[in-house]
Order: C-alpha cells, then structure tokens, then sequence
C-alpha cells in the first residue's frame, strides 16, 4: 500500500493502517522532536503525543498538504505545548545515549564528508544550545521550510513574531558558526 | 543616494537572505559594492544551506520507541473502545430505568384512577 492510500484507510478509522504510517514515519517525527526539543526524553514524549492527537485528528486530514508536513505541524504543537508545560532546564546534547545521528547522504570525497560533518555536528549542537523559542522557530523554518504562517499558527504567535524570533535566531548561529578571530571569520 | 554602513548592512541580512525578502535599493547598491557585506551574505548564505541539510540528517531512536509508540496508540485506541462501550450500556441501562420508571409511573396512574372509578360500597 502506497502511503496515500494508508492515509485513506486510516481516515476511514483502519487503525492497523494508521500504525503502517507510524512505522513508516517515526523516525522522521522523532528527529524532527529531538531537534525542538533538545533531549531523547522530551522527544519521545512528543512523539507519542503527536501520534495519539494524527489518530484522533486523521478524519479531518484533508490531503491539501502532504501527510509528513501536516504531522510535522502537529509534533511542533505537541512540542511547543511540552517546552512550555516542562520549565525545568536540561544540559543539551546530540549526543544523548540511544540516540544515534545518521547522515542519509553518501559522499563520494573522503574530504567534503569529513569537512560537512565537522559542520553539520557543530551546527546541530549550536541549534541545540539556542533558547527554546529560537530553536523552534529555526528548526520549523530553515530546516522543515514551514511557512511562517504555519508555524505562527501552531506556536501561536504572529506572523511577524516569528519572524523576528527566526532573525534573532539566524544571527546568534552565525555568530556561533563563523566567530570572529582576529578581525576574520572563521568557519565552523 | 542615503549612506548605508556595514553596520546597518548586517543587522538586516539574516532577513535579507530569505528569497523574495523586499531589500531597500541603498542596501542592495551597497552590499554590491562592498566585499565585507558580500562575505558576511555568504555566510549566510551557507548557514541557510547547512540548516537545510540537517533534515537530511536522520536522529535514529533508542531501541523500543516505536513499539512504545504503538502500544500508547493501542492503549488508548483501546481506551476509546471502552468508553465507548461503557457509554453505549450506560445508555443503556439509562434507558431501561427511564422506561421502568415511566411503566412504574403509567401502572401507580393507573391504579389510581381505578380506585377513584371503583364503587364505594356503602357503610
């Protein structure tokens, strides 16, 4: 069964459809809950509570998105509920035990690869480290490409609210990324 | 043309960046003209590109978070199950002592009007 019609069956209420959707997408969701919320703990929670609100929600999934971006809005409610329900502070890290970062990409130069993963490690700790409502609003924008409409809507904030938090955002990862020695940036 | 500053150039380029983001024509005209600005819209530039390539990156689970996933999505399908069984006999059993209560009712009127139609026998 292709995941359009998965999608369909579990709108008309087939559960073990529903948990084939599950299965297919879990990861993606629980890499996207990570990201939000910095820590394997959290992000489990959201995921579970992303896909008991996609199964009380599916009958109303009209299809005019795709299925992973409708999801991806409601695992950015979940977690957005969650950071704002949990004050209490974590040290953030990727490199939390049991989860385990895996680039989909190949690179055919030994070199380029070392050099991406060098950026692409120090860039996910330096998302990690950012404050909650920047995070979110990076991770939702610049790596999922959400519209700030969307995610407004899902973080209930204006429209150009978030688009101040993703400018504060933006900024404090340059500053991280390309510090500056000396007069020059240095990158990563 | 208004005198725009590298300064002023960076406190709007992590908007400027985004395509389709409207630019004032003296930033544009400067940020043209000056190698610091074009290096510090490459940056980011390729901070956008990295962001990007994050999605890519996949962050695999511990071991059993898909199958405490599925048994929540069970639990609580199986939850709604019940309720929704429970709420069914509770009409149920609703029902019934509506309808006993009312065929209690309908027999004590009954019984009433009989008494009031019945023959006084006379003393």
């Amino acid at each position: 069964m292709s995941q359009d019609e998965l999608v369909a069956a579990a709108r008309d209420g087939d559960q073990k459809a529903f948990e084939e959707l599950v299965r297919q997408t879990h990861v993606a969701t629980y890499t996207l809950a990570y990201r939000l919320t910095g820590n394997e703990e959290d992000a489990r929670d959201v995921v579970q509570e992303t896909y008991l609100r996609a199964w009380k929600a599916i009958r109303k999934f009209r299809g005019d998105a795709q299925f992973s971006t409708w999801l991806y809005r409601i695992t950015a409610n979940t977690a957005s509920s969650m950071t704002q329900r949990r004050s209490r502070n974590r040290a953030d890290s990727l490199d939390d035990q049991g989860s385990e970062v895996v680039d989909e990409r190949t690179f055919a130069n030994p070199e380029a690869s070392s050099e991406a993963s060098a950026l692409h490690q120090r860039l996910s700790e330096a998302v990690a480290e950012l404050p909650p409502k920047l995070r979110t609003i990076v991770v939702l924008k610049d790596v999922y490409d959400l519209p700030h409409e969307a995610i407004a809507e899902e973080l209930g904030i204006s429209v150009p609210a978030a688009k101040v938090r993703l400018h504060r955002a933006r900024k404090r990862l340059r500053d991280v990324l390309f510090e500056e020695r000396g007069g020059v940036a240095r990158a990563v | 043309m208004l005198l725009v500053r590298c300064e002023d150039v960076a406190l709007i380029l992590p908007r400027a960046v985004d395509v389709g983001e409207p630019v004032d024509d003296a930033v544009q005209h400067h940020v043209n003209s000056c190698l610091t600005c074009q290096a510090e819209l490459a940056r980011y530039h390729k901070l956008l590109k990295a962001l990007r390539t994050l999605r890519t990156q996949l962050v695999v689970p511990a071991p059993g978070t898909l199958a405490m996933t599925l048994a929540a999505l069970q639990e609580s399908q199986e939850r709604r199950a019940i309720r929704s069984i429970v709420s069914g006999r509770r009409g149920a059993y609703i029902g019934a002592i509506g309808g006993a209560a009312v065929a209690a009712g309908a027999a004590a009127a009954a019984v009433a009007l009989a008494r009031r139609r019945a023959p006084r026998l006379a003393g």
